[in-house]
């Protein structure tokens, strides 16, 4: 499916990360979105509060974030595709949400342009330090989405996208800016809108009656239909059956929550996203995202310039994380890996369990507010 | 269910009718939850009543619970319904509401769940005088979790967190309700079946925030730590203390158990609703190439 | 048979009863404008004794019981 012409601002555009985040979500199609103004990321509502009465959209600034995070899942259900906006301190809040989302299978979309904390920590500096509070932060055992671009232009791409995953596999996914990226300028191009793929929401052909709502098929996806069409559903947090029930079981237990984590899992192949450079002949790997991955660039430059074998991969998508790529570079000739990244060594962790002690991971921690010195990541290649 | 072999007909033999709330609810989960002298069923079979004389569309009707006791009543609501998160009901409610506008969105919940955990998002609610109605069971206890002290929980009352008798001040709920905002503002008890279906039906066919608070027995939880025998024995309290006033301001709906307990409409008043007042803000500044939302 | 029938038709309705909904709480009883309704000599699979009516004939039908009842468990109706 193609987007909507109605709001797509087709053409060349100066924007930042938080505006090109708010013109990706128009053009895919959410037209619910409930917020809680917060710093670094306020500039997403603020654009979707102008934008939106004139492409038929809906925002309304919430009480809080606890109240915006449980107003998109009402939003999703009722046939908007969803988005709320924060960062630290509101994802914190949200929590619950998330695990509520995951739990009920609602596609939405959670956009967290990061900031140093912790608790309110650096509001108007950079960090990249919630990536394990999006992995784990809600109770319980689930599988989210998170995506994390380096630049404005994919502050726009890759927001479609992250409405395209929540949308296919029915799961909340988390778009994780930094303050870098959130708040700098630069060129944004606006495809046309039938250059812009759209996944279409994946509603039941069944009539009411002969539908379960968390009946799957080998997708383990089940199909979706929205409040008002008679199908007189019932979603709830509870531990519940096919057909939505409340169903305290152990065997209930085990069959929802494995589905769960195993839709993400067993198509995570479809789901990951990363750019490699130099993998070829790369003895060193450097592995960083977001507003790190383009100060990493630079360094993995200077190195290859001076004739080092290092090589470079740049997550789009960090959850699900790409296992695989990272376990045959650790089988093969990669001796070590290098991952700096804007907190003080969260991701790295993820690393050294795939590597599983096949190769060095050296870690470039930072505790956020400005970014790293090229030279700090160059030095340990 | 509800078919001949299941009823007992104890008059005459004709052909037996179905229960006509069955086909609101979602039979195949009966027997529910409560307990027996709950007052939560008798206000869920007003509800379905006074949906029902209100001539509502129930394709177009979701109910939306947080957690609790009363948090259950959207389960076994044959509609679209919506068990939240603890407290959560009115902004999940919310999202329902904004983003099809041709729902009728009814949050039926507890005193715990709406006023201590999800207290913010009423007073927003009201505020903002959002078209969804809001109906609370107030039996002034979390019984779900073994009868702790509520924001309604009288002075006095032994909770399980109050073990020598609840010592805070309480609020009043229709008076807070009124202060916000809300238009509709009603306050009957479990044991008014009548009057509380008049006012549910009234509530609903009423554009704007609404609010009803019922008092209901918890014999479980708060009856049998305070000396009430049984929830028929706190039916029949609520129906010897309560009187009903005719254009009784919401001030005086407080809740002293020794005292005489004000039960009526407090409020039934008309106010731009949340659509309305964004649509005309929008219509006066865009001019003709805003098209109205949520409206046909 | 026959008697007992034409004798009924004195009530202006009835209540039904779905004794394996019934709790016992009484309210039915406790609530009833005409005061017919009472507890039964038999048990419910839960141990409960339902209701019964105890005077057919001045049954009005009126469903206040059907509205106290918090378990959906009786219902009254007029008859037509």
């Amino acid at each position: 499916m193609k987007a909507d012409k109605e709001g797509v601002l087709t053409g060349n555009h100066f924007l930042d990360g938080d505006h090109a985040c708010c013109e990706g979500a128009i053009a895919a199609g959410c037209r619910f979105v409930a917020g809680y103004p917060i710093t670094p990321s306020t500039e997403v509502v603020e654009r979707i509060a102008s934008r939106f009465p004139l492409v038929g959209g809906i925002f309304i600034q919430m009480e809080d974030e606890i109240a915006s995070s449980i107003a998109i899942c009402g939003g999703s259900w009722a046939g908007k595709k969803s988005m709320t906006v924060t960062s630290g301190p509101g994802l914190s809040l949200m929590m619950e949400h998330i695990g509520y989302a995951a739990m009920t299978e609602t596609p939405c979309v959670f956009v967290d342009v990061q900031r140093g904390g912790p608790s309110t920590g650096l509001p108007t500096m950079p960090a990249q330090a919630d990536i394990m509070q999006a992995r784990w932060g809600s109770h319980g055992d689930y599988e989210i989405i998170a995506l994390a671009p380096n630049s404005c232009q994919e502050a726009f791409d890759l927001t479609v996208h992250a409405f395209n995953l929540s949308e296919k596999y029915r799961v909340p996914v988390l778009f994780m800016l930094d303050e870098c990226v959130g708040h700098m300028t630069e060129k944004v191009v606006i495809p046309e809108a039938d250059e812009i793929e759209i996944e279409p929401r994946k509603m039941t052909n069944k009539k009411p009656g002969e539908y379960l709502l968390y009946e799957t098929d080998d997708s383990m996806v089940p199909e979706m239909v929205h409040a008002g069409e008679g199908y007189n559903f019932h979603i709830t947090g509870l531990t519940h059956d096919e057909r939505g029930y409340p169903n305290l079981t152990v065997d209930t237990q085990a069959k929802l929550v494995r589905r769960l984590c195993d839709k993400i899992n067993k198509n995570a192949d479809d789901i990951i996203m990363y750019e490699d450079f130099h993998l070829d002949d790369a003895d060193t790997v450097v592995i960083a995202f977001g507003i790190t991955s383009r100060i990493a660039q630079h360094a993995v430059n200077m190195a290859r310039d001076e004739g080092k074998k290092v090589g470079f991969i740049r997550l789009q998508v960090i959850w699900p994380f790409p296992e695989q790529i990272i376990r045959e570079l650790a089988g093969g000739n990669v001796k070590k890996f290098v991952v700096p990244e804007l907190n003080l060594g969260q991701l790295v962790l993820e690393v050294e369990r795939v590597v599983a002690g096949q190769a060095e991971v050296v870690s470039v921690p930072h505790a956020g507010g400005t970014v790293h010195n090229p030279e700090d990541i160059y030095e340990k290649l | 269910m509800g078919k001949t072999d299941t009823l007992n007909k104890t008059a005459e033999v004709r052909t037996p009718a179905e229960n006509p709330v069955d086909k609101y609810l979602r039979m195949d989960r009966m027997p529910h939850i409560w307990c027996p002298g709950c007052g939560i069923g008798s206000t869920v079979n007003c509800f379905v009543r006074a949906v029902e004389d209100a001539m509502i569309d129930i394709k177009k009707l979701a109910i939306v619970s947080g957690i609790g006791c009363t948090g259950r009543v959207a389960g076994y609501m044959n509609l679209d319904s919506f068990h939240t998160t603890h407290g959560r009901a009115i902004p999940m409610a919310t999202g329902v509401k904004l983003a099809n506008p041709e729902m009728n969105v009814v949050v039926y919940s507890g005193d715990g769940d709406l006023f201590a955990i999800g207290g913010n998002h009423f007073i927003h609610a009201a505020r903002r005088n959002l078209d969804i109605k809001i109906i609370c069971v107030n039996n002034f206890t979390y019984g779900m979790t073994g009868g702790q002290v509520t924001p309604t929980t009288p002075q006095g009352i032994i909770a399980s967190t109050m073990p020598y008798g609840n010592f805070e001040h309480t609020f009043n709920l229709p008076f807070l309700a009124e202060s916000c905002g809300a238009v509709y503002v009603a306050r009957w008890t479990a044991a008014h079946v009548k009057q509380l279906t008049k006012s549910m039906k009234e509530m609903m066919s009423k554009k704007g925030f609404g609010f009803i608070e019922i008092f209901s027995p918890c014999p479980t939880l708060f009856g049998r730590r305070n000396k009430i025998a049984d929830g028929l024995e706190h039916m029949i309290q609520f129906k010897d203390k309560c009187k009903i006033k005719k254009g009784a301001s919401a001030k005086e709906a407080t809740f002293d158990p020794d005292n005489e307990i004000v039960l009526g409409t407090f409020v039934n008043t008309e106010r731009k609703t949340f659509m309305e007042s964004m649509n005309d803000r929008y219509e006066k500044v865009f001019g003709p190439k805003y098209v109205r939302y949520g409206e046909e | 048979m026959e008697t007992k029938e034409k004798k009924k038709r004195k009530a202006k309705g009835t209540v039904y009863i779905k004794d394996e909904l019934c709790k016992g709480c009484g309210f039915c009883i406790e609530f009833c404008p005409l005061h017919i309704l009472a507890f039964s000599e038999k048990f419910n699979a839960k141990g409960y004794h339902p209701p019964e009516l105890i005077d057919d004939d001045r049954c009005s039908g009126c469903d206040i019981c059907g509205m106290y009842c918090p378990d959906f468990a009786i219902f009254g109706e007029k008859f037509k």
